[in-house]
């Protein structure tokens, strides 16, 4: 179980550094849906089925697809230099993320990660009820409001981009 | 209860009426609420004078509204009726209500008829409120408002330069006053804690030390607002340039009320005045020479209402000479006399002017006693009264105020010399005024002459209200020595005034000075006649000896150059050349335009930093989040 | 079974990855894959502590998560689309017009 993990951790982190470091757009794009596979692969072992597949329905299929047409329309000639160009400006931002991450990982790692109140969904209760039914229980009871609204801004984003991205009749 | 508010309100809603709907609802309007609105307020005021009289302790009180709580200082809203205040209701209501029904016939056809009742509704208003308050506050509201609006009546003829300045000049000589007024209450208000007249005139022995810098402080400074209200040297200059504004209003104001205002202030705070004998030595002089100063200067005036104003000075002048020597009762009587036949004066020489088309100069009149006969009788009386001719109301006024200035322990036979000589040249230019306008040839424009009619009922008929009074109002204050009927202010006042101790003097005395003063008065009377009697012919036969002496007068003793020179000149270079020159401009200026400079280069230099690059931004937010992490871990 | 730390390590690096390509890409729109790459990162995170504190919050909230990324992307790809029309370059120095 450890080393599928692992596995899957090492494909997710090559792919996030296609995304950095790839020439071009499309490229990084296609790296950037093998990351997102890994991540849904991690999440089936972590117990929550329902999210992987709703990721990978969602965010591999639909917004990375919109990706690629808008890559695809909006094809360029002018890839950027990035690497090559070692200027203050990027060592200063590598050195940032660096200490970033470092502060993060140290927070991640401390002791005291267990201190907050545990939920009522242990392990078992999930699969014996299905973690969907679980979902979908307090997606329509507890987090109604945040639901409703999640629709109405789902409705208001795709009204806007309609109208952004429309070209003006002149 | 005894609704004292009453009496301010309705002058209050008569301003409020004429000044917003007048314009609206034309002349018929105004001079239905204008006159009204005072008469409604006399009405009240009589009938809060016999509450007051039956009243405990002779005082009403009511208050209306707490309007400054903080701390341990509280000032209200708060109505005295006691026997001064009383006394001055009746006077300002009812003078200001005859002066109201002539000013219908006098300002007939003038544009802004109703913004002229609106100020004059204003300022009884006002001046209701300075006698009423129980308090300095409230006083000095009143006090204040009095002076703004005479300045808006001097000024009425705003087109008028010479009008626009005299309104200043007064406004402006007034504050000189006010500045003296606030610093006394300051100075009370530290001293007794609170700001209430009765608290300080019951307190005011036991607080202050008799004879103290402290009293005499106050007492001069009280004082000083009072030379700039009712027209004390130094600061009466702006009283007969007042005279620009419409001859109702120098009668209203001038005459009766807003002058007396200073008086009132010092027969409130009688208690306060005398336990510093220092001070009302300075009244008492200040008094008497002013007194006497004005009327050499009205000797010689040309202008009929310059006459009038100057003599105004004077009287008001006796008036602080009766304060001065402790003779608080006798100089409120004479402010009540003084009302009643210098307002028929200022009057009846307003009749006297329309008539003849808004002359106002008598070189340029003569020979009107037939043609304006009311007229002539009422302003005959009143210069009878003004002169001190036995039995008219003047002559117990101020006879009472020379006798007290002559016996007080505060006076002395040289106050009483000098207010026996300027009785004698008031009767002299007061008759001289007389002679002038009415007898003799006349002097008046040929055009004109057949145009000159008496004035209508609603000008003359105050007239003869008015002369009435000042014939038979003295006999409220007959002298003792009369032994007929017991005099009146004194009965009136008992126990309101501070006691000064007994004055010396005896009965005889008293006779004496009495029939000296009547002498005199009829002596002068005889000097004008003669010189007069047929125009100006005679007299300036005279001045070509005495020419130094007319000139002084003329030209006022060349007070107002003086003040020039002295004050203005020397205020004017300091302001254009050190506060001006040097201190606005360079430290002023500069230290604004050099935050502005530093605003602007910190601008420039921080500006760059907005150079629109995302990802430069994003640099900054990861900086951020690093320190913010750093700070908490 | 999976120890937590490294998960969670897992989720710090893809987020550093992200902010390194926000930082350092030039392309607008790979900048945008950065940001997704980002929330991605976050739910893994969220995903770890919903499993370990026994919660199913965690889930919920990376249901909203993912919702409003779609939506996010759809909105900027359409406002990418309609700058492209007038400035016909994807190069983020010149969407500079926020400058002083």
């Amino acid at each position: 179980m450890l080393t599928i993990f692992y596995i899957f951790a090492v494909l997710s982190v090559l792919g996030a550094l296609g995304v950095l470091f790839l020439r071009k757009p499309i490229h990084c794009a296609l790296s950037l849906v093998g990351t997102f596979f890994c991540l849904g692969a991690i999440y089936v072992m972590l117990n929550a089925e329902f999210v992987a597949v709703i990721q990978v329905l969602v965010y591999a299929g639909a917004i990375m697809v919109l990706f690629l047409f808008v890559l695809m329309l909006l094809s360029s000639k002018d890839s950027e230099q990035y690497v090559n160009k070692w200027s203050v400006g990027k060592i200063l931002a590598g050195l940032l993320s660096l200490g970033v991450f470092i502060q993060i990982a140290g927070l991640f790692t401390a002791n005291e990660l267990q201190l907050g109140s545990k939920g009522e969904y242990p392990l078992e209760v999930v699969e014996e009820v299905g973690s969907i039914t679980l979902i979908g229980r307090l997606l329509f009871t507890d987090y109604i409001l945040s639901f409703e609204i999640i629709a109405i801004l789902l409705l208001v984003a795709v009204i806007g981009a309609v109208v952004i991205a429309k070209r003006r009749f002149q | 209860m005894s609704q004292i508010w009453l009496v301010p309100a309705f002058p209050l809603l008569g301003f409020i009426l004429n000044g917003f709907l007048g314009k609206r609802f034309g002349t018929r309007f105004v001079t239905f609420v204008g006159p009204l609105a005072v008469g409604m307020a006399f009405a009240q005021s009589l009938i809060l004078f016999f509450q007051m009289l039956e009243a405990e302790g002779n005082v009403l009180n009511e208050h209306l509204y707490t309007w400054i709580a903080s701390g341990n200082f509280e000032a209200g809203i708060n109505f005295t009726v006691d026997q001064l205040s009383g006394l001055y209701l009746l006077i300002i209501t009812g003078v200001g209500f005859l002066i109201h029904v002539y000013s219908v016939g006098y300002m007939k056809g003038e544009s802004g008829y109703y913004r002229f009742f609106a100020y004059l509704n204003l300022f009884v208003f006002f001046m209701l409120l300075l006698v009423l308050g129980d308090n300095f506050l409230l006083m000095f509201v009143g006090w204040e408002g009095v002076g703004l609006c005479s300045y808006l009546l001097i000024g009425y003829y705003f087109e008028k330069d010479s009008a626009a300045e005299a309104a200043k000049k007064a406004f402006l000589f007034n504050r000189v006053g006010d500045f003296g007024v606030l610093s006394a209450v300051l100075l009370i208000f530290l001293s007794f804690g609170s700001i209430e007249f009765a608290t300080v005139n019951a307190e005011a022995s036991t607080r202050l030390e008799f004879g103290g810098p402290l009293v005499t402080a106050i007492t001069l400074l009280l004082f000083l607002g009072a030379t700039g209200k009712s027209a004390q040297i130094p600061l009466f200059v702006w009283l007969p340039d007042a005279m620009e504004g419409p001859t109702p209003v120098s009668a209203l104001i001038h005459a009766a009320t807003m002058v007396t205002a200073g008086l009132y202030m010092v027969a409130r705070l009688s208690h306060l005045f005398v336990l510093a004998p220092f001070t009302m030595n300075v009244i008492a002089v200040v008094g008497a020479t002013t007194a006497i100063l004005a009327a050499t200067i009205a000797i010689t005036q040309t202008d009929i209402k310059r006459v009038l104003a100057y003599s105004t000075v004077s009287q008001l002048g006796y008036m602080f000479l009766a304060m001065g020597v402790g003779a608080f009762g006798a100089g409120v009587f004479h402010v009540m006399t003084h009302a009643f036949f210098k307002a028929l004066l200022f009057l009846g020489s307003g009749s006297v002017i329309l008539a003849i088309h808004h002359e106002q100069d008598m070189r340029k009149m003569g020979a009107l006693k037939n043609k304006l006969p009311i007229t002539y009788v009422t302003m005959l009386l009143g210069t009878l009264a003004i002169s001190g001719i036995p039995f008219f109301s003047g002559f117990f006024s101020k006879d009472e105020i020379l006798w007290k200035a002559f016996s007080s322990p505060f006076g002395s036979p040289w106050l009483w010399g000098i207010g026996f000589l300027t009785a004698g040249m008031t009767a002299f230019y007061m008759f001289r005024m007389i002679y002038l306008t009415f007898h003799g040839d006349s002097r008046v424009d040929s055009h004109v002459t057949e145009h000159v009619r008496e004035s209508p009922l609603s000008m003359t008929l105050p007239l003869m209200i008015l002369a009435a009074l000042a014939v038979i109002g003295g006999f409220f204050g007959v002298p003792h020595v009369f032994h007929v009927i017991p005099n009146g202010i004194e009965v009136y006042f008992h126990d309101f005034f501070a006691e000064i101790p007994a004055g010396h003097g005896n009965v005889s005395t008293e006779w004496t000075l009495m029939i000296l003063s009547v002498i005199f008065a009829f002596f002068a009377w005889f000097m004008a006649s003669r010189l007069y009697h047929s125009g100006f012919e005679i007299a300036s036969g005279l001045r070509s000896k005495w020419e130094w002496a007319y000139q002084l007068s003329l030209n006022k003793w060349y007070v107002d150059e003086l003040y020039n020179s002295i004050i203005i000149q020397p205020g004017r270079l300091l302001s254009t050349h050190l506060l001006w020159g040097l201190f606005d401009q360079n430290v002023i200026d500069r230290a604004v335009n050099t935050t502005g400079a530093v605003a602007r280069s910190v601008g420039n230099t921080i500006r760059p930093f907005q150079n629109g690059l995302i990802q430069n931004y994003a640099l900054i937010f990861t900086l951020g989040t690093f320190l913010i992490l750093w700070y908490m871990t | 079974m999976i120890p937590i730390e490294h998960i969670l390590l897992l989720s710090a690096l893809l987020f550093i990855i992200g902010v390194l390509g926000v930082m350092l890409r030039r392309n607008v729109i790979v900048i945008f894959m950065s940001i997704e790459l980002m929330l991605n990162a976050v739910n893994l995170s969220f995903v770890t502590f919903a499993r370990s504190l026994d919660s199913m919050t965690g889930v919920i909230f990376i249901f909203f998560i993912i919702v409003v990324a779609a939506a996010e992307a759809v909105v900027g790809l359409s406002i990418i689309l309609s700058i492209f029309r007038t400035r016909k370059t994807l190069n983020i120095d010149e969407f500079n017009l926020l400058k002083w």
